[in-house]
């Protein structure tokens, strides 16, 4: 295998390490943030969880910048939720970066080809 | 009952899914799904979303540790999410057309077959035999034990990617890692050391539960309020049961007590869904 190029599989699994430790850290935190915002405002409201449509304002990615700008618990815990997703579509793109750094072509089209698998998969609502 | 008591109700709950599924290796998903429909009566939908979430927190933040470890090969990962994420994708799509009751009692099945998969004795193999698709995809690798560096070959390759597609539709299904079935693969069919399939599950898991999370959220399916206390829940109790697990050595009893705690949730599953009260 490539061993001789200066960029190796280890320093691979060192970057990826902290990508995903930084990535749940801050993703939760945010979450916890907005659970604390959400319980302070609705807590003693009565929940109603059953057969329940959520609002398209924690779908659509304007809906939920808004309702951050209104500081509403919901949102920011959906931006949260959102980051937690995005971290290990992060660790596919540092992934193909550090392919790309060892010259490992085969990888680097492998990692692109997860990663519009996925892209694909986000356009669906847009399509169905 | 107040948004608040419901909020703690489900973070408690999440908490002992997380504890559980670390301990038996199952995952937290496999059982924050059961106690939210059947105890608190969300809807399905909802609690799959929740699952999914949660589950890409525990594998993201498990995955952290071992990938620095290198015990994780994180080629043969990256090659089999090709299957994970087109399984996932297929099967979050299909989620959305599946009647809930039905999608309860496929939940409880595969529930079932996992609990008892995972009380397999596991037998470490190394297989020096080489494959000639394995070699090409450089999937070969190596990993490092307190007796040096072992180096294994991975065989049938094409087996593996087909039961990995199952195991992401399964995953984009019914928002669970699938990892007893990942690591089954990797185990019995590509004939990959224990210690390696699993990590690499793990590592895979997180990425195949992104893949179905983005159908799930513009569905609407991830509700933040119930997310909130699942995700945050899952996580802490799968790092109390990670601790646990490192500290006590003959921790076999504990298993068998869950898993029948798990087969008890998943018969409720199934005899709800078929009685058509989820």
């Amino acid at each position: 295998m490539a061993a001789k190029t200066r960029f190796k599989d280890a320093d691979m699994q060192a970057i990826i390490g902290w990508v995903l430790r930084i990535g749940v850290i801050v993703s939760v935190s945010v979450v916890i943030f907005g659970g604390i915002v959400y319980l302070y405002r609705h807590g003693s409201e009565a929940p109603d969880h059953k057969n329940f449509i959520t609002q398209p304002s924690f779908v659509q990615l304007n809906g939920i910048i808004q309702g951050i700008i209104d500081f509403h618990g919901r949102s920011i815990i959906q931006a949260g939720i959102i980051l937690l997703i995005a971290t290990p579509i992060l660790r596919i793109i540092f992934s193909t970066i550090s392919f790309a750094l060892e010259r490992d072509r085969l990888y680097v089209m492998i990692s692109l080809l997860v990663l519009l698998i996925i892209f694909i998969s986000s356009m669906s609502g847009h399509i169905g | 009952m107040s948004v608040l008591i419901f909020t703690l109700i489900i973070l408690v709950g999440s908490c002992f899914a997380g504890l559980v599924g670390s301990l038996t290796g199952l995952g937290g998903g496999f059982i924050i799904i059961p106690l939210l429909t059947i105890i608190l009566r969300v809807d399905i939908h909802y609690a799959i979303g929740a699952s999914l979430v949660s589950i890409i927190a525990t594998s993201s933040g498990s995955a952290a540790a071992y990938v620095k470890e290198g015990i994780t090969n994180m080629r043969l990962g990256m090659f089999l999410e090709i299957a994970t994420t087109v399984g996932a994708v297929c099967g979050a799509m299909l989620a959305m057309f599946i009647p809930t009751h039905f999608l309860a009692v496929i939940l409880g099945t595969i529930l079932i077959f996992s609990a008892l998969l995972s009380l397999r004795k596991k037998a470490q193999q190394i297989v020096e035999h080489k494959s000639a698709l394995a070699e090409k995809l450089e999937l070969n690798g190596s990993y490092p034990t307190a007796d040096g560096t072992v180096n294994y070959s991975v065989s049938n390759v094409g087996g593996g990617f087909v039961v990995m597609l199952f195991a992401g539709l399964l995953s984009g299904l019914l928002g669970i890692g699938s990892g007893a079935l990942k690591v089954l693969a990797m185990d019995s069919i590509m004939k990959v050391p224990f210690k390696v399939s699993t990590t690499t599950s793990n590592f895979m898991i997180g990425v195949t539960g992104a893949a179905s999370a983005v159908v799930y959220l513009q569905r609407g399916y991830i509700d933040p309020a119930i997310s909130m206390p699942v995700v945050i829940g899952v996580l802490a109790g799968a790092m109390a049961g990670s601790k646990i697990l490192v500290n006590t050595k003959s921790s076999g009893w504990l298993r068998w007590f869950f898993v029948i705690v798990v087969l008890v949730l998943a018969s409720q599953l199934i005899y709800n869904g078929i009685i058509g009260k989820i």
